[in-house]
């Protein structure tokens, strides 16, 4: 029997049942709100207890990331390590690590200047998909189509003028049918796909109400899935794929903290248990 | 359980857990359980969704 740690800092339906899961495997529990946890640099491994292994399911980024920096520091087991969160959290880095290990990804555009974003979009044309490089669930994201509402959005990032407005990541659009394709990886195995259809408008993410179907994996989609997953690290990530007319399968996201109450509803395989079982064998490796 | 908002009663399920969170049905206003012992529920105002949330 092992003692399965989840941290937390919004006890959601995936934590629930990550955690009724493991119980059910006879594993014992713990969950750890990151939101009323101390940790130094004086604090040493038995100071809180983290369990056998710990699934960091922070609902904010950058609280599980630097939470994981800290339980890492402790020498606690966590899934995913730091530097997958890291590399997962930052699309630009996402595609560039997609492109470098040989993973079909749609062409993406980087600007560091609101000037230069104007100059990338006007040489590459209309029309380009916008997206912060930090942000999830579908935020930030639209496609530009014209010269007024490009301006007008560059404008915006001007003026809001956060930590990483002024890096643009922008993106070819993809010719595909009105849905995307979530997979969600554990180690070197997709365990789980579904299509995730649009409400008649540009995005396909769950969050936004995107209804779930199931899609069946394929050695296309399996072998692509992998070599994303090997690019950032490994661990329990959750893949975005698109299916591009030409090109076939194409991945622009992957994602470290996956959701999946959605695929759950639908998926042939115990998802949780796929989970559990990988990180328990992390740690007994 | 009172709505520290608008005073309209909120009733807590029997099997939430700490760290989950319940709406008033009045008002709409969000509420993160932080103790339960039985019956004795504490709430605390829930953060509101932050730019980095999300996967």
């Amino acid at each position: 029997m092992s003692k399965i740690c989840i941290v937390f800092d919004r006890l959601r339906l995936e934590e629930k049942m990550l955690q009724e899961q493991a119980s059910k495997m006879g594993h014992d529990t713990i969950v750890v709100d990151a939101k009323t946890s101390q940790i130094s640099t004086e604090s040493k491994k038995g100071d809180i207890d983290f369990g056998d292994v710990v699934l960091e399911r922070c609902v904010s980024y950058f609280r599980g990331l630097h939470f994981t920096a800290c339980l890492e520091f402790l020498d606690v087991p966590v899934i995913n390590k730091y530097d997958v969160a890291d590399k997962c959290g930052n699309k630009l880095v996402t595609s560039l690590l997609l492109k470098k290990h040989g993973v079909p990804t749609p062409k993406t555009y980087f600007a560091f200047s609101s000037e230069e974003a104007a100059n990338l979009i006007n040489k590459v044309g209309f029309p380009i998909v916008i997206k912060p490089v930090i942000g999830s669930w579908g935020r930030g994201i639209l496609p530009l189509r014209d010269k007024d509402t490009t301006e007008a959005i560059i404008e915006m990032r001007d003026i809001a003028d956060g930590s990483h407005d002024r890096i643009y990541y922008l993106q070819e659009v993809i010719n595909r049918p009105p849905r995307d394709i979530r997979a969600i990886t554990v180690g070197n195995q997709v365990i789980a796909a579904m299509y995730r259809k649009s409400q008649g408008d540009f995005k396909t993410n769950i969050a936004l109400g995107g209804d779930p179907e199931i899609c069946e994996i394929t050695k296309e989609m399996e072998d692509i899935c992998i070599k994303a997953s090997g690019a950032v690290g490994g661990g329990i990530l959750g893949i975005d794929l698109m299916e591009d007319e030409k090109r076939g399968l194409v991945i622009h996201e992957v994602n470290n903290t996956v959701e999946f109450k959605g695929l759950a509803r639908v998926a042939k395989k115990n998802i949780p248990q796929e989970m559990i079982n990988f990180a328990l064998n992390h740690v007994r490796k | 359980m009172n709505c520290s908002e608008c005073d309209a009663k909120i009733n807590i399920p029997d099997d939430a857990a700490v760290g989950e969170l319940v709406s008033c049905p009045e008002c709409g206003a969000d509420f993160e359980i932080a103790k339960k012992d039985g019956s004795n529920v504490e709430l605390k105002p829930a953060e509101s969704v932050g730019e980095d949330w999300g996967e």
